[in-house]
Protein backbone atom coordinates (compact mmCIF):
# COMPACT_ATOMS: atom_id res chain seq x y z
CA UNK A 1 0.00 0.00 0.00
CA UNK A 2 1.15 3.61 -0.44
CA UNK A 3 0.70 6.30 2.15
CA UNK A 4 1.73 9.66 2.86
CA UNK A 5 2.79 11.27 6.08
CA UNK A 6 2.65 15.04 6.54
CA UNK A 7 4.63 16.61 9.17
CA UNK A 8 3.50 20.71 9.51
CA UNK A 9 4.71 22.72 12.67
CA UNK A 10 2.08 23.23 14.67
CA UNK A 11 0.32 26.70 14.87
CA UNK A 12 2.25 29.26 17.21
CA UNK A 13 5.57 27.90 16.25
CA UNK A 14 7.49 30.58 14.77
CA UNK A 15 8.76 29.01 11.59
CA UNK A 16 11.87 31.15 10.40
CA UNK A 17 12.57 28.95 7.10
CA UNK A 18 8.80 29.58 6.23
CA UNK A 19 9.47 33.14 6.64
CA UNK A 20 12.23 33.16 4.57
CA UNK A 21 10.89 31.53 1.81
CA UNK A 22 7.66 33.93 2.20
CA UNK A 23 10.15 36.96 1.64
CA UNK A 24 11.56 34.90 -1.16
CA UNK A 25 8.62 35.13 -3.12
CA UNK A 26 7.40 38.68 -2.69
CA UNK A 27 10.80 39.64 -4.04
CA UNK A 28 9.90 37.50 -6.88
CA UNK A 29 6.64 39.64 -7.17
CA UNK A 30 4.65 36.18 -6.45
CA UNK A 31 1.51 38.57 -5.54
CA UNK A 32 -0.77 37.19 -2.83
CA UNK A 33 1.36 34.79 -0.57
CA UNK A 34 0.09 35.81 2.65
CA UNK A 35 1.73 33.39 4.44
CA UNK A 36 4.04 30.20 4.79
CA UNK A 37 5.19 27.77 6.76
CA UNK A 38 7.27 24.58 5.50
CA UNK A 39 6.52 21.32 6.75
CA UNK A 40 7.82 17.43 5.52
CA UNK A 41 6.40 14.91 4.02
CA UNK A 42 6.68 11.13 3.64
CA UNK A 43 5.59 8.94 0.93
CA UNK A 44 5.90 5.59 2.48
CA UNK A 45 5.27 2.06 0.92
CA UNK A 46 3.41 0.26 3.38
CA UNK A 47 3.13 -4.13 3.79
CA UNK A 48 -0.33 -4.52 5.68
CA UNK A 49 -3.85 -7.05 4.47
CA UNK A 50 -5.74 -3.60 5.60
CA UNK A 51 -6.16 -0.14 5.84
CA UNK A 52 -6.83 -0.20 9.51
CA UNK A 53 -3.77 -1.77 10.15
CA UNK A 54 -1.62 0.31 7.66
CA UNK A 55 -2.88 3.27 9.34
CA UNK A 56 -1.83 2.20 13.29
CA UNK A 57 1.24 1.40 11.77
CA UNK A 58 1.85 4.66 10.32
CA UNK A 59 0.58 6.29 13.16
CA UNK A 60 3.57 4.29 15.19
CA UNK A 61 5.94 5.72 13.13
CA UNK A 62 4.45 9.09 12.84
CA UNK A 63 4.67 9.47 16.82
CA UNK A 64 7.54 7.40 17.46
CA UNK A 65 9.88 8.94 15.01
CA UNK A 66 9.09 11.29 12.28
CA UNK A 67 7.08 13.66 14.42
CA UNK A 68 8.35 15.81 16.84
CA UNK A 69 4.94 16.29 18.54
CA UNK A 70 6.15 19.20 21.32
CA UNK A 71 5.95 21.32 17.77
CA UNK A 72 4.54 19.27 15.04
CA UNK A 73 1.61 17.94 13.91
CA UNK A 74 1.15 14.40 11.49
CA UNK A 75 -1.21 13.62 9.19
CA UNK A 76 -1.55 9.69 7.81
CA UNK A 77 -3.12 8.72 4.43
CA UNK A 78 -3.44 5.83 2.70
CA UNK A 79 -4.39 5.64 -0.80
CA UNK B 1 34.77 11.33 37.91
CA UNK B 2 34.56 8.39 35.53
CA UNK B 3 32.50 9.33 32.81
CA UNK B 4 31.39 7.95 29.45
CA UNK B 5 31.21 9.85 25.85
CA UNK B 6 28.72 8.53 24.10
CA UNK B 7 29.82 8.39 20.49
CA UNK B 8 26.79 8.33 17.33
CA UNK B 9 27.91 8.74 13.56
CA UNK B 10 28.16 12.10 12.60
CA UNK B 11 29.34 13.33 15.95
CA UNK B 12 32.54 15.81 15.67
CA UNK B 13 32.98 16.72 19.18
CA UNK B 14 33.30 13.52 21.32
CA UNK B 15 37.46 14.33 21.25
CA UNK B 16 37.16 17.83 22.68
CA UNK B 17 35.01 16.32 25.52
CA UNK B 18 37.13 13.26 26.28
CA UNK B 19 40.00 15.82 26.67
CA UNK B 20 37.95 18.38 29.00
CA UNK B 21 37.25 15.43 30.46
CA UNK B 22 40.58 14.27 30.93
CA UNK B 23 42.17 17.49 31.85
CA UNK B 24 39.54 18.29 34.61
CA UNK B 25 39.14 14.79 35.94
CA UNK B 26 42.47 13.27 35.57
CA UNK B 27 41.07 10.32 34.55
CA UNK B 28 40.32 8.79 30.88
CA UNK B 29 36.68 8.53 30.15
CA UNK B 30 35.14 5.92 27.99
CA UNK B 31 33.89 6.44 24.98
CA UNK B 32 30.62 4.59 24.27
CA UNK B 33 29.42 3.33 21.21
CA UNK B 34 25.65 4.00 20.03
CA UNK B 35 25.03 0.33 18.98
CA UNK B 36 25.87 -0.70 22.47
CA UNK B 37 23.00 -1.24 25.32
CA UNK B 38 24.78 -0.84 28.54
CA UNK B 39 26.75 1.94 29.89
CA UNK B 40 30.61 0.94 31.17
CA UNK B 41 30.07 -0.67 34.86
CA UNK B 42 30.56 2.38 37.68
CA UNK B 43 29.87 5.39 35.20
CA UNK B 44 28.81 8.54 36.97
CA UNK B 45 28.40 10.73 34.36
CA UNK B 46 27.13 10.35 30.75
CA UNK B 47 28.50 13.16 28.04
CA UNK B 48 26.87 13.34 25.40
CA UNK B 49 28.61 15.89 22.98
CA UNK B 50 28.12 17.86 20.30
CA UNK B 51 28.37 17.09 16.32
CA UNK B 52 25.88 16.32 14.09
CA UNK B 53 24.19 13.06 14.65
CA UNK B 54 22.99 11.30 11.04
CA UNK B 55 23.71 14.53 9.79
CA UNK B 56 21.17 16.00 11.34
CA UNK B 57 18.47 14.10 8.89
CA UNK B 58 14.67 13.88 9.89
CA UNK B 59 15.27 16.67 12.76
CA UNK B 60 18.69 17.23 14.43
CA UNK B 61 19.39 14.73 17.61
CA UNK B 62 15.79 13.14 16.14
CA UNK B 63 17.45 9.60 15.20
CA UNK B 64 20.25 9.45 18.07
CA UNK B 65 17.70 10.05 20.49
CA UNK B 66 16.00 6.67 19.53
CA UNK B 67 19.48 4.44 19.16
CA UNK B 68 20.13 1.78 21.30
CA UNK B 69 22.73 3.20 23.81
CA UNK B 70 19.80 5.84 24.93
CA UNK B 71 17.72 3.67 26.75
CA UNK B 72 20.65 2.35 29.38
CA UNK B 73 21.07 6.74 29.40
CA UNK B 74 17.35 6.56 30.41
CA UNK B 75 17.48 4.29 33.00
CA UNK B 76 20.98 6.08 34.48
CA UNK B 77 18.92 9.23 34.38
CA UNK B 78 16.01 7.79 36.14
CA UNK B 79 18.19 6.33 38.81
CA UNK B 80 19.51 9.77 39.50
CA UNK B 81 22.58 9.29 37.15
CA UNK B 82 24.34 12.53 35.89
CA UNK B 83 24.33 13.25 32.45
CA UNK B 84 25.31 16.06 29.94
CA UNK B 85 24.16 17.11 27.13
CA UNK B 86 26.41 19.70 24.95
CA UNK B 87 25.46 21.45 21.44
CA UNK B 88 23.70 18.14 19.83
CA UNK B 89 23.32 16.51 22.85
CA UNK B 90 21.04 18.87 24.08
CA UNK B 91 18.81 18.32 21.19
CA UNK B 92 18.96 14.71 21.37
CA UNK B 93 18.20 15.07 25.00
CA UNK B 94 15.01 16.69 24.09
CA UNK B 95 14.37 14.41 21.16
CA UNK B 96 14.78 11.67 23.63
CA UNK B 97 12.22 13.28 25.68
CA UNK B 98 14.54 13.53 29.00
CA UNK B 99 14.43 17.33 28.40
CA UNK B 100 11.46 19.30 27.33
CA UNK B 101 10.69 21.59 24.72
CA UNK B 102 13.15 21.59 21.41
CA UNK B 103 15.47 23.20 19.26
CA UNK B 104 14.67 24.97 16.39
CA UNK B 105 16.45 26.92 13.57
CA UNK B 106 17.86 30.18 14.69
CA UNK B 107 15.78 32.91 13.92
CA UNK B 108 18.24 34.90 12.00
CA UNK B 109 18.49 31.30 9.87
CA UNK B 110 22.70 31.21 10.04
CA UNK B 111 24.91 28.81 11.22
CA UNK B 112 26.15 30.81 14.40
CA UNK B 113 30.09 30.09 15.05
CA UNK B 114 31.92 32.42 17.44
CA UNK B 115 32.20 33.11 21.62
CA UNK B 116 28.91 34.36 23.43
CA UNK B 117 28.12 35.33 27.22
CA UNK B 118 26.36 33.33 29.55
CA UNK B 119 24.96 34.18 32.66
CA UNK B 120 24.91 31.36 35.00
CA UNK B 121 21.83 31.17 37.02
CA UNK B 122 22.10 28.99 39.89
CA UNK B 123 25.46 27.82 41.73
CA UNK B 124 23.23 24.86 43.56
CA UNK B 125 23.42 22.71 41.13
CA UNK B 126 26.02 20.12 40.18
CA UNK B 127 26.71 21.32 37.24
CA UNK B 128 27.31 24.78 38.23
CA UNK B 129 28.97 24.83 41.30
CA UNK B 130 32.22 25.60 39.97
CA UNK B 131 30.63 28.81 39.32
CA UNK B 132 28.61 31.79 41.33
CA UNK B 133 25.04 32.64 40.63
CA UNK B 134 24.93 35.56 38.27
CA UNK B 135 28.34 35.28 36.82
CA UNK B 136 28.73 35.65 33.30
CA UNK B 137 30.87 33.09 31.21
CA UNK B 138 32.48 33.23 27.83
CA UNK B 139 32.07 30.20 26.09
CA UNK B 140 31.65 28.97 22.10
CA UNK B 141 28.65 28.38 20.47
CA UNK B 142 28.56 26.40 16.89
CA UNK B 143 25.03 25.89 15.96
CA UNK B 144 22.23 26.55 13.18
CA UNK B 145 19.58 24.86 15.86
CA UNK B 146 19.62 26.69 19.05
CA UNK B 147 16.69 28.29 19.18
CA UNK B 148 15.05 26.75 22.05
CA UNK B 149 11.16 26.81 22.14
CA UNK B 150 8.32 24.99 24.41
CA UNK B 151 4.95 25.66 25.23
CA UNK B 152 3.92 28.32 27.70
CA UNK B 153 3.02 26.26 30.36
CA UNK B 154 6.48 24.36 30.03
CA UNK B 155 8.20 27.61 29.59
CA UNK B 156 6.53 28.90 33.14
CA UNK B 157 7.42 25.85 34.89
CA UNK B 158 10.68 25.87 33.83
CA UNK B 159 11.31 29.37 34.92
CA UNK B 160 8.90 28.75 38.16
CA UNK B 161 10.94 25.60 39.25
CA UNK B 162 14.56 27.65 38.50
CA UNK B 163 15.48 25.63 35.81
CA UNK B 164 16.96 27.38 33.17
CA UNK B 165 20.37 27.29 34.17
CA UNK B 166 22.35 29.31 31.43
CA UNK B 167 20.89 32.21 29.94
CA UNK B 168 22.35 34.30 27.05
CA UNK B 169 23.21 37.92 28.21
CA UNK B 170 25.71 40.70 27.54
CA UNK B 171 29.31 40.49 29.04
CA UNK B 172 27.61 42.29 32.00
CA UNK B 173 25.10 39.79 32.45
CA UNK B 174 22.12 42.05 31.00
CA UNK B 175 19.85 39.96 29.27
CA UNK B 176 18.87 41.37 25.59
CA UNK B 177 17.86 40.41 22.19
CA UNK B 178 20.70 41.73 20.76
CA UNK B 179 22.91 39.28 22.89
CA UNK B 180 20.77 36.49 22.30
CA UNK B 181 22.20 35.06 19.31
CA UNK B 182 19.93 32.30 18.30
CA UNK B 183 15.92 34.23 19.44
CA UNK B 184 15.37 31.57 22.15
CA UNK B 185 12.78 31.69 24.50
CA UNK B 186 13.39 33.87 27.71
CA UNK B 187 17.33 33.74 26.34
CA UNK B 188 17.04 29.98 27.16
CA UNK B 189 20.82 28.39 27.28
CA UNK B 190 20.48 25.91 28.96
CA UNK B 191 17.78 23.81 31.40
CA UNK B 192 18.11 21.07 33.94
CA UNK B 193 15.71 18.06 34.20
CA UNK B 194 12.43 18.04 36.75
CA UNK B 195 15.01 16.13 39.31
CA UNK B 196 17.95 17.92 38.34
CA UNK B 197 20.32 15.58 37.29
CA UNK B 198 20.11 16.19 33.26
CA UNK B 199 21.79 19.42 31.99
CA UNK B 200 21.29 20.03 28.38
CA UNK B 201 22.66 23.60 26.99
CA UNK B 202 23.62 24.70 23.72
CA UNK B 203 27.31 26.51 24.14
CA UNK B 204 30.47 23.86 24.07
CA UNK B 205 31.94 24.80 27.91
CA UNK B 206 34.80 21.82 26.39
CA UNK B 207 36.21 24.10 24.56
CA UNK B 208 37.13 26.55 27.50
CA UNK B 209 39.05 24.65 29.74
CA UNK B 210 42.89 25.58 28.34
CA UNK B 211 44.74 28.72 28.22
CA UNK B 212 45.75 28.07 24.54
CA UNK B 213 42.03 28.26 24.04
CA UNK B 214 42.38 31.79 25.10
CA UNK B 215 39.53 31.42 28.04
CA UNK B 216 39.23 28.93 30.61
CA UNK B 217 35.37 29.95 31.62
CA UNK B 218 34.30 26.41 30.31
CA UNK B 219 36.62 24.82 33.30
CA UNK B 220 34.16 25.69 36.10
CA UNK B 221 30.93 23.48 34.81
CA UNK B 222 33.39 20.28 34.93
CA UNK B 223 35.43 21.48 38.11
CA UNK B 224 31.77 21.14 39.82
CA UNK B 225 31.04 18.13 38.87
CA UNK B 226 34.52 16.18 39.63
CA UNK B 227 33.97 17.84 43.34
CA UNK B 228 29.89 16.95 43.39
CA UNK B 229 31.05 13.07 42.75
CA UNK B 230 33.56 13.66 45.11
CA UNK B 231 31.75 14.73 48.01
CA UNK B 232 29.10 12.63 46.71
CA UNK B 233 31.76 9.53 47.16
Amino acid sequence: MKARVTVTLKSGILDPQGKAIEGALRSLGVRGVASVRQGKVFDIEIEATDRAGAEAALKNAAEKLLANTVIENYRVEVT
Amino acid sequence: MKSAVLVFPGINRERDMARALRLMSAREPKMVWHADTALPAETDLVVIPGGFSYGDYLRCGAIAARAPVMDAVRAFAQQGGLVLGVCNGFQILCEAGLLPGALMRNAQLRFICRDVFLRVERSDTPFTRGYNAGQVIRVPVAHGEGNYIADGETIARLEGEGRVIFRYSSPDGMIDPNWNHNGAMNAIAGILNERGNVLGLMPHPENHVEASMGCTDGRGLFAGLVEHLQAAA
